[in-house]
């Protein structure tokens, strides 16, 4: 298992200040983590991997890592994603969001990216709350909790991100948590091997945020409560209303055939040149 | 891979660590413990299984776990992980701390 911590390394770019600016427990850095070994898992050379991301503390992950990175502007990081796709396809495409980016400010992307099926991979590190700029509400914030900007509890519904996902028609949709590292490897694998745009929610404690003003005493409690509550689909769709209610849904929601918009663009391209 | 109880050696980098406990809490062989001041030890190596946990789950990546009969990968100081960038670390950290 030492391979792990060493592989690890191999990726990181060790001029950056270590350790880390996460606070203790994040789950971002358990994705981080898994992001390294999935790529290298599928062999794939780090100049054909491009990380993209947007503002908030899941936006410092790219930093971190050796790869072709661009930190952009929050809620944006998808039309980037999408441009650099476009442009080069041969690129192996993924998007780091946390839950207000890629719902809250940049939702509108998110759903289109989805219905356009452009060929990246976004990760969605769901967090329940906006980390970076001092715990207010999200648009995943679940009803009834507590927040800076919901101090007596949340009176709107949260958005379910891999149920938007999947109706917006993108051709990959999964969800996964921190705790379950092993099974989020495979699956951020999948999801940037499978055409069309892939996504993966990622569920990824916030204590500093998030879990202190909800209950949770330690992060430790926490990754306890994704333990104990996430449950695979299959288990899921059995259990009786009111214990669906506390559980997580975790596995593959949406995995079809598809063709990615940049290889509907290449074959057009080629068609009106005449060249097929 | 050592994969027997007592086969493998557990190693923290210190200087890493946050001491956020997620380690000690999920082990399976209850091998570490972490003290209110964060600092965690590693009690019971015997007991280790390698079943891999911690070394996923770290947040840090400052766990390691390796077979007893082998050297350490790297010590357990952060400083030998990436020989060729030490000196551009050594860089940066004086840098920060100016
Ligand atoms: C256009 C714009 N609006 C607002 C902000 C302030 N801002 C920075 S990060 C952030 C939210 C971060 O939350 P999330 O995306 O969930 O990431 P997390 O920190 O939780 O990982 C906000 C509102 C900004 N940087 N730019
Ligand atoms: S504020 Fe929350 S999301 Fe940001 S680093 Fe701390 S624990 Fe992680
Ligand atoms: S999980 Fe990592 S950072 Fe947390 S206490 Fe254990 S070794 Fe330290
Ligand atoms: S490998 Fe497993 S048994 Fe060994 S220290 Fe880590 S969590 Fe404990
Ligand atoms: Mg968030």
């Amino acid at each position: 298992m030492a391979k792990v911590t060493q592989l690890i390394h191999k990726y990181l770019r060790h001029s950056k200040r270590f350790p880390h600016v996460f606070c203790p427990g994040c789950g971002h850095g358990i994705v981080l983590g898994s992001l390294v070994r999935s790529i290298h898992y599928m062999g794939l050379a780090k100049d054909d991997v491009v990380l993209v991301a947007g503002i908030g503390c899941s936006g410092r992950i790219p930093v971190y890592v050796d790869f072709n990175t661009i930190h952009t502007t929050h809620g944006r990081a998808l039309t980037f994603a999408t441009g650099i796709k476009l442009a080069n396809p041969r690129l192996k495409v993924i998007v780091i969001m946390g839950d207000g980016d890629a719902l809250s400010i940049g939702g509108n992307h998110l759903i289109h990216a989805a219905r356009r099926n452009i060929g990246v991979t976004a990760l969605v590190l769901n967090n329940h709350i906006y980390g970076m700029t001092g715990g207010q509400s999200s648009c995943t914030t679940p009803t009834g909790s507590f927040s800076t900007t919901s101090p007596f509890g949340q009176l709107e519904d949260e958005f379910d991100i891999s149920r938007v996902t999947k109706v917006c028609g993108a051709s990959f949709v999964a969800r996964t948590t921190v705790m379950q590292a092993a099974a989020m490897d495979s699956m951020i694998s999948e999801a940037v091997m499978h055409p069309g745009f892939g996504m993966v929610e990622i569920l990824s404690p916030c204590h500093t945020q998030y879990g202190r003003k909800n209950n949770f005493k330690t992060c430790v409690d926490m990754y306890k409560w994704l333990q104990k509550s996430s449950t695979p689909m299959e288990k899921y769709r059995e259990l009786p209303p009111e214990k669906q209610e506390k559980a997580i849904a975790t596995g593959i929601f949406e995995k079809k055939d598809c063709t990615g918009l940049e290889e509907k663009y290449a074959r057009m391209r080629k068609s009106l040149r005449g060249e097929n | 891979m050592a994969s027997k109880r007592g086969e493998s050696r557990v190693k923290v980098f210190r200087d890493w660590c946050k001491g956020c406990g997620i380690c000690a809490a999920f082990c399976p062989g209850k091998v570490l413990s972490v003290d209110k001041q964060g600092n965690v030890r590693v009690d019971h190596e015997d007991e280790c299984i390698n079943c891999g946990f911690c070394e996923i789950h770290c947040p840090d990546f400052a766990i390691m776990v390796y077979p007893r009969e082998e050297r350490p990968p790297f010590e357990a100081n952060i400083e030998d992980v990436a020989p060729a960038t030490r000196e551009e670390l050594h860089k940066t950290r004086n840098s920060n701390s100016k």
